[in-house]
């Protein structure tokens, strides 16, 4: 194994480390709907909510890391450049969301002054980490950016699929520049703020995943370069297509020319295509493989994704996108419900796919299968779809009762989050919460003895199972 | 078939990118223009000088803030420098606070609380708040609210205690007296205008 690979490993175990305590965050902040004045004064929910918030960000980018760095090697057959310093800021990255995240607890808040925004709390969506560690997030992309170019570069090798991944690390540490200004103006703040997030998030982020997928495919299926590379440039041609100006959709209410309202709607409305291609793709070459692989939980985390991405981030994004049906949907619990469906979709599940392609590796283990992937598999899908149902039952309730008959006012807010619909809502939504983290203990689980587990998995018969499943 | 050389697939995803890139280049020089303090959406920050209303607009179709006359804050007048700096301070107060964690401002942020797109215009300042905190005028109330939430809640979710001082509670409803003012396109619908029980 080369270094890059192992290095990658330690991605991995960060990332999973990460996708608990967004696990405990988002129990917790699930909890202060169903009880008001909890921990009022000492955690509230707004802290709660950060942790669930960046603690997923930080664990898919750590996912896509750790991603390229198991790939990059295996791409350009040779050992990544730089990779001492690579392995000093993987450190570096750890200590430094540790002290954040106890400062995010602990601290909390502080006065209105340039120096809470450096040490602190930057208080902006997605964006809180203080300056010194955003800062730090920098210096990890920077050093990211330089091991991925410098190999290829020394490899004298561009492929395809690495072509696409360089340019892209391009706005992937250029627009994360974006985390750092305070800007007085609240409607230009928001208008920058979104080319960080939507075009991190809905564009650079689909690359970078999408180039993920394409190696793993290869490898998984043995998907020939060709058909790879074709429908990553075809991807990318869509999702950047109508991606770039699908940003409009969050231009709609900040104070943006109302010309935005057709842009955005328009474009938004064409985002699902690139994500039903995906499908297509994925069901493609399941089928022209006879969906025959050693590597089943790999195999079935790629096609719920593929499934994930469409449905979630398309269908259900698609569904509240247009400007007439946004006016009422928009800052609900429907913006909820999408948000989880697609950030699992489209990322959760494609991380977790090459964690477990990167474990058969490492593991030297000939077929990946057994009964706890399945279970983990069951539950997290099953935990999610409950959430993602729960929450949508609760935005319709909001969207009626707080947006369209009530006015958006305080009581209008208040008879929305009483609203019984809404209340049932939540609460599922914090059942089917603890289903999903009973999938995410068994995943770990998993991920820990998988490949050691050799005596289940070499019997006949789940050799015989394994095939026909 | 030169659907099937990934070259001509290259070639599509390069241009598309770059025309969308064009387009939105030039969209979003127009629309900072419009954002700026003083553009065709935004007022300058001396709005807080004036009595700010949210009204619905026949012709455009849409609820819209209107400027009406000279209204006072805190009993005087800022000077365009005095407002800014006041502002400046304001969102300060937000991302110090982390505001956006549990509400929402132009309904971007967090659903735990209500969204203070309007929230100067909230009838709930002299219907609730005014009589609860004896204050005399809503930018009153809203400070007491603002520094002792705890004082004077109104239901069963209560908002924290952030230890906000009096200037910081001052700039805060600046700010949001301010906000109320951008054109939002109508967003939020029938904001203040529904007698809810």
């Amino acid at each position: 194994m080369f270094r890059s690979q192992q290095l990658a490993l330690k991605y991995f175990a960060a990332a999973m480390t990460l996708f608990g305590i967004m696990v405990v965050g988002g129990l917790l902040a699930s909890s202060y709907y169903v009880h008001d004045g909890l921990l009022l004064n000492k955690l509230d929910f707004n802290v709660a909510k950060m942790l669930h918030i960046d603690t997923m960000i930080i664990w898919l980018l750590m996912g896509f890391i750790g991603s390229v760095y198991w790939f990059l090697p295996i791409e350009l057959e040779r050992e990544t450049e730089g990779i001492k310093l690579a392995e000093l800021l993987f450190w570096i990255f750890c200590a430094a969301v540790a002290v954040v995240a106890a400062v995010f607890i602990f601290v909390q808040y502080g006065p209105a002054t340039e120096m809470s925004l450096w040490f602190i709390n930057q208080g902006r969506k997605y964006v809180e980490a203080p300056r010194w560690a955003a800062i730090g997030v920098t210096l990890v992309v920077l050093v990211f950016v330089y091991n991925v170019v410098s190999t290829a570069i020394k490899a004298k090798k561009i492929t395809g699929i690495m072509g696409v991944l360089m340019v892209d690390l391009i706005p992937l540490f250029g627009l994360y520049l974006i985390a750092f200004p305070s800007i007085t103006n609240m409607s230009e703040d928001q208008y920058w703020w979104w080319w960080l997030v939507h075009l991190w998030v809905e564009a650079t982020w689909e690359i970078l995943i999408g180039c993920i997928m394409a190696l793993a495919l290869m490898q998984l299926l043995g998907t020939a370069r060709r058909i790879v590379e074709t429908w990553l440039y075809i991807e990318v041609a869509l999702v950047l297509g109508t991606g770039i100006l699908g940003l409009g959709h969050h231009y709609f209410w900040i104070g943006t020319p109302d010309y935005w309202l057709n842009i955005g709607g328009f474009f938004s409305a064409l985002e699902p295509l690139p994500l039903l291609g995906m499908v297509v793709h994925a069901v493609y070459d399941a089928g022209a493989h006879r969906m025959k692989t050693t590597n089943k939980p790999a195999f079935y985390w790629v096609m719920a994704e593929a499934f994930g991405n469409f449905i979630g981030g398309g269908v259900f994004g698609f569904m509240m996108t247009l400007p007439q049906i946004n006016l009422f949907t928009h800052g609900t619990q429907w913006t909820v419900s999408h948000g989880h469906f697609a950030f699992w979709g489209a990322y959760g599940c494609g991380v977790i796919a090459v964690i477990y392609l990167a474990l058969q590796k490492s593991r030297a283990a000939e077929q990946l299968n057994g009964g706890p992937w399945k279970w983990s598999f069951a539950l997290l899908n099953i935990g999610m779809i409950g959430m993602v149902g729960a929450l949508l039952v609760a935005g319709i309730a909001q969207a009626f009762y707080e947006r369209a008959m009530g006015g958006s006012t305080l009581q209008a807010f208040m008879q929305g989050q009483t609203n019984v619909w809404f209340v049932q809502g939540i609460v599922m939504r914090a059942v089917f919460g603890l289903v999903f983290a009973a999938g995410y203990v068994m995943l770990m689980y998993d991920l820990l003895t998988i490949g050691k587990r050799r005596v289940a998995i070499s019997s006949p018969k789940a050799r015989v199972a394994g095939g026909r499943a | 078939m030169y659907a099937e050389d990934p070259a001509f697939w290259r070639a599509g995803a390069i241009s598309s990118t770059l025309v969308m890139l064009v387009v939105l280049a030039f969209l979003t020089v127009d629309s900072l223009a419009t954002i700026r303090p003083g553009g065709a959406n935004v007022p300058p920050y001396s709005v807080i000088n004036k009595e700010i209303r949210y009204e619905f607009d026949r012709d455009a179709h849409r609820y819209r803030p209107v400027i009406g006359a000279d209204q006072q804050l805190f009993g005087k007048n800022y000077s365009p420098e005095e407002a800014e700096k006041l502002m400046h301070l304001g969102k300060l107060v937000i991302q110090t606070r982390n505001c956006m964690n549990c509400h929402t401002f132009f309904g971007n942020g967090a659903y735990y609380a209500p969204d203070l797109t309007k929230a100067w215009l909230d009838p709930a300042w002299q219907q609730m708040w005014m009589p609860m905190t004896q204050a005399a005028t809503r930018e009153e109330a809203m400070v007491a609210f603002l520094m002792y939430p705890e004082k004077y809640p109104t239901w069963s979710r209560q908002m924290p205690n952030l230890q906000i001082s009096r200037e910081e509670a001052e700039a805060l409803v600046a700010y949001l007296k301010w906000m109320s003012a951008v054109e939002t396109n109508g967003f939020p619908i029938h904001f203040g205008h529904i007698q809810t029980n």
